[in-house]
């Protein structure tokens, strides 16, 4: 479903319209992960839509016939990560529409000329191919029924039905060339306009929660739900014709394997591919049919289930250990400074309070342009390390702060130096309130990692974001369920180590 | 023979509040002393200035004829016993662990440690079968035994004992008051026993300090005290528990 949406959608990253993207984000995970890339190895990455995955699919196989290894990170993110991603040698190629190259990467506000567009790029250190021959832009989709019998043919048509509920995604509502302008230069009078996921938007859509929605005029879901894209009468909408993006550094082989693809995919084409793709949810396939080869590709057919349940697991624990592991490091050591009390002691708690009272996912987003951190998995382990951090301050401060002080002054009184005191009679004594409080961050670290996979770190939340973004159920519980067995596990771990680390005499 | 414990105008506030006003008090070696007066009237006090729980505002302690700074407050604690009324022992510590806990952190050997050990239950009357327990396995009475070989076991110049008895039922209370005094006098050791209960005093005081409104109103034995009020406050005192032991 939402493949064709992103192909234009370049901005503004995850914050914005959660849910969908952060699943589709997942799916970027494997790519991450895996960051060292051979030398000769092409990679090439692709947005989180089908579209995009399709076209990376195309990219590597017509590298790979032609002898150049190569490799496909498949939906990495938006418009932003995927240029970054690009920018900074993570990947090498990547497909791109024209519209959002001169309004989103180069911040234009006029149509630029495709010379106009290769002259700017260059500064970058980036080229552009001819255009693959499609033009996916933007649409405004309604019912097919509902359009033929309120007579609504094109944009303009809107304006004599006030009453249409408009539900658009949220990347849509906000663009430079989304739908403030839109809404001016035909002078629409809707007010009723809400914010919805893509893939979500297509429901709401067929049960008539909205009347009108955006869509990529390649989608191949137009025609699946038995929609009509509306006629841009008044040429509102910029084009976007999709073309690959690739590093000038690039081998010279891998650059004219990459042009064999200019001008040879249509809109026909285009929609064909991307409605197999969705039907058949395998992208290499539906790259195959491009080749016009129905069958026998010796592309990645792919791990078993077990293979990647495993390495989602892995990676899953990985990101919620090492996040769990900084956060005790750090957050012991706060606790006891918290414990003391004082202006500091209340700074420490109130900045653990307020970091968890940040959204996850705008965490990450505010985590991802900073230098050390980027798309990658560092990202991801410094978030939850934050998200960890209060339940153990806080805990740590408090265990601490309820030994009676009859006792602290015994250990005072009996000549025991500060560190003595604190290692072997004041933290002992708080073992069982520091130990709860780093069970609570293990386990909302192993529920929040599942966020991971939205800027490609990997985990359980990848099959989570996939499933979502192909409104595919079984594969979302793929991810939801072993999540959920882990949280289980890890408190049942946390029980057992209760045991052995809380002193005995404090547990009879 | 000189005093152990010297206070030299000692003050403490706690904001406007003056918890104890200036002091003078001397404290004999070999004898037991016993601080007494009502709820807040200061006797905790003197007793955390003492050890050095808290610093007074102005004029100075001396122990052993060296003033107590900041500086030497940990080394002086080492020669100082001190017994609270729950007995202030670690919970997450064996009654053995809680006893040798700072022998062990000044570097005495496994053998000084294990007879002094048994020397102190011989001396406590506990029995070394419930050394390995913690402290919630133990009774009261028990709890305050292992707290006070806890406190002897460096063998402290000075004993502090802080209402060592005050949470224990008569019984109990009765029988340790017995052993303590028996202990005290084998020591012959120079103690700073803090009650409210007067008969308590009385019985092991042989000096009595009482205490009003953060300052020693007199200082004397049990028959000063009764014969020689030094103030309407004395007799008051001395009567008021009089009359309810007479009940």
């Amino acid at each position: 479903m939402n493949r064709t949406k992103k192909g234009k959608q370049s901005g503004r990253s995850l914050p914005v319209s959660w849910v969908p993207h952060f699943l589709l984000i997942f799916s970027c995970v494997p790519v991450f992960l895996i960051h060292s890339s051979s030398a000769a190895e092409i990679t090439i990455g692709s947005k989180k839509f089908t579209e995009s995955y399709v076209l990376g699919e195309i990219a590597k196989r017509v590298l790979i016939d032609a002898g150049i290894p190569a490799k496909h990170r498949e939906g990495m993110g938006g418009t932003i990560i995927l240029w970054q991603a690009l920018r900074g040698g993570q990947i090498d190629v990547y497909p791109e529409y024209t519209g959002t190259i001169a309004q989103e990467i180069l911040k234009a506000n006029r149509a630029l000329s495709l010379d106009q567009i290769r002259d700017s790029l260059a500064k970058f250190g980036v080229a552009m191919t001819e255009p693959l021959g499609f033009n996916n832009t933007y649409a405004l989709v309604m019912r097919r029924s509902q359009a033929q019998q309120l007579g609504v043919r094109t944009i303009s048509d809107l304006r004599k039905h006030p009453e249409l509920k408009i539900g658009l995604t949220h990347e849509f509502l906000d663009r430079q060339d989304g739908w403030q302008p839109l809404r001016e230069r035909y002078a629409l009078p809707q007010r009723n306009v809400i914010g919805i996921d893509h893939a979500l938007g297509y429901s709401a859509l067929a049960n008539g929660s909205i009347d009108v929605k955006d869509a990529y005029s390649t989608d191949a879901k137009i025609e699946q739900n038995d929609l009509v894209a509306l006629e841009d009468d008044l040429q509102f909408f910029p084009k976007y014709e999709a073309a690959f993006l690739f590093r000038l550094s690039m081998r010279p082989e891998a650059i004219s394997a990459l042009r064999r693809l200019e001008g040879t995919l249509d809109e026909k084409r285009m929609v064909r591919l991307n409605a197999e793709a969705e039907r058949t949810k395998n992208y290499t396939r539906a790259a195959d049919l491009y080749f016009e080869r129905g069958a026998g590709l010796a592309s990645g057919a792919g791990e078993s289930f077990p293979q990647k349940l495993t390495r989602w697991t892995l990676r899953h624990l990985q990101l919620a250990g090492f996040s769990l592991l900084l956060s005790v490091i750090v957050g012991i050591p706060l606790g006891i400074v918290a414990s003391r009390g004082g202006a500091i002691g209340q700074g420490i708690l109130g900045f653990a309070s307020v970091v968890q009272t940040i959204p996850s996912l705008a965490l990450l987003a505010l985590l991802v342009p900073l230098p050390f951190f980027g798309i990658s998995i560092r990202t991801a382990i410094a978030a939850l390390f934050l998200y960890g951090l209060l339940p153990i301050v806080r805990n740590t401060a408090s265990g601490l702060q309820d030994i009676p002080r009859s006792l602290r002054e015994s250990a005072i009184a009996l000549g025991l130096s500060p560190t003595t005191r604190l290692w072997e009679i004041y933290l002992p004594m708080a073992s069982r309130s520091i130990l709860s409080g780093i069970k609570t961050s293990a386990v909302i670290n192993v529920g929040t990692a599942t966020l991971a996979a939205l800027i490609g770190a990997g985990g359980l939340g990848e099959p989570i974001l996939s499933g979502l973004n192909l409104n595919d159920h079984v594969t979302i519980l793929e991810g939801a369920i072993p999540a959920a067995v882990l949280a289980l596990l890890v408190q049942w771990l946390f029980d057992l180590l209760d045991r052995v680390l809380i002193p005995k005499g404090l547990r009879l | 023979m000189s005093a152990l414990i010297r206070l030299i105008d000692a003050s403490k506030r706690y904001g406007d509040a003056a918890a104890l006003h200036p002091t003078n008090l001397s404290i004999e070696r070999g004898k037991t002393t016993v601080v007494i007066g009502p709820s807040g009237c200061g006797k905790s006090t003197l007793l955390r200035l003492i050890i050095g729980l808290i610093e007074p505002d102005s004029g100075s302690i001396e122990f052993d004829g060296t003033s107590v700074t900041a500086d030497n407050v940990a080394a002086l604690r080492r020669r100082i016993g001190y017994v609270i009324q729950e007995g202030g022992l670690f919970p997450h510590l064996t009654a053995r662990a809680n006893v040798v806990l700072m022998a062990r952190h000044v570097g005495k050997s496994q053998e000084e440690m294990q007879s002094r050990l048994l020397e102190l239950c011989e001396l406590t009357r506990f029995s070394d079968n419930l050394l390995p327990r913690y402290p919630v396995e133990l009774s009261g009475g028990q709890r305050q035994r292992v707290s006070l070989m806890r406190a002897l076991m460096l063998s402290p110049q000075l004993l502090l004992l802080d209402e060592p008895l005050g949470a224990l039922d008569p019984l109990v209370r009765a029988a340790l008051q017995k052993d303590l005094k028996e202990i005290f006098a084998r020591l012959r050791q120079t103690v700073l026993f803090v009650t409210h209960d007067l008969a308590e005093a009385i019985y092991f005081g042989d000096e009595i300090v009482l205490m009003n409104g953060g300052r020693i109103v007199q200082k004397g034995s049990v028959t000063d005290l009764r014969e020689k009020p030094a103030d309407p406050f004395v007799l008051e005192f001395i009567n008021a528990q009089r009359g309810l032991a007479s009940l």
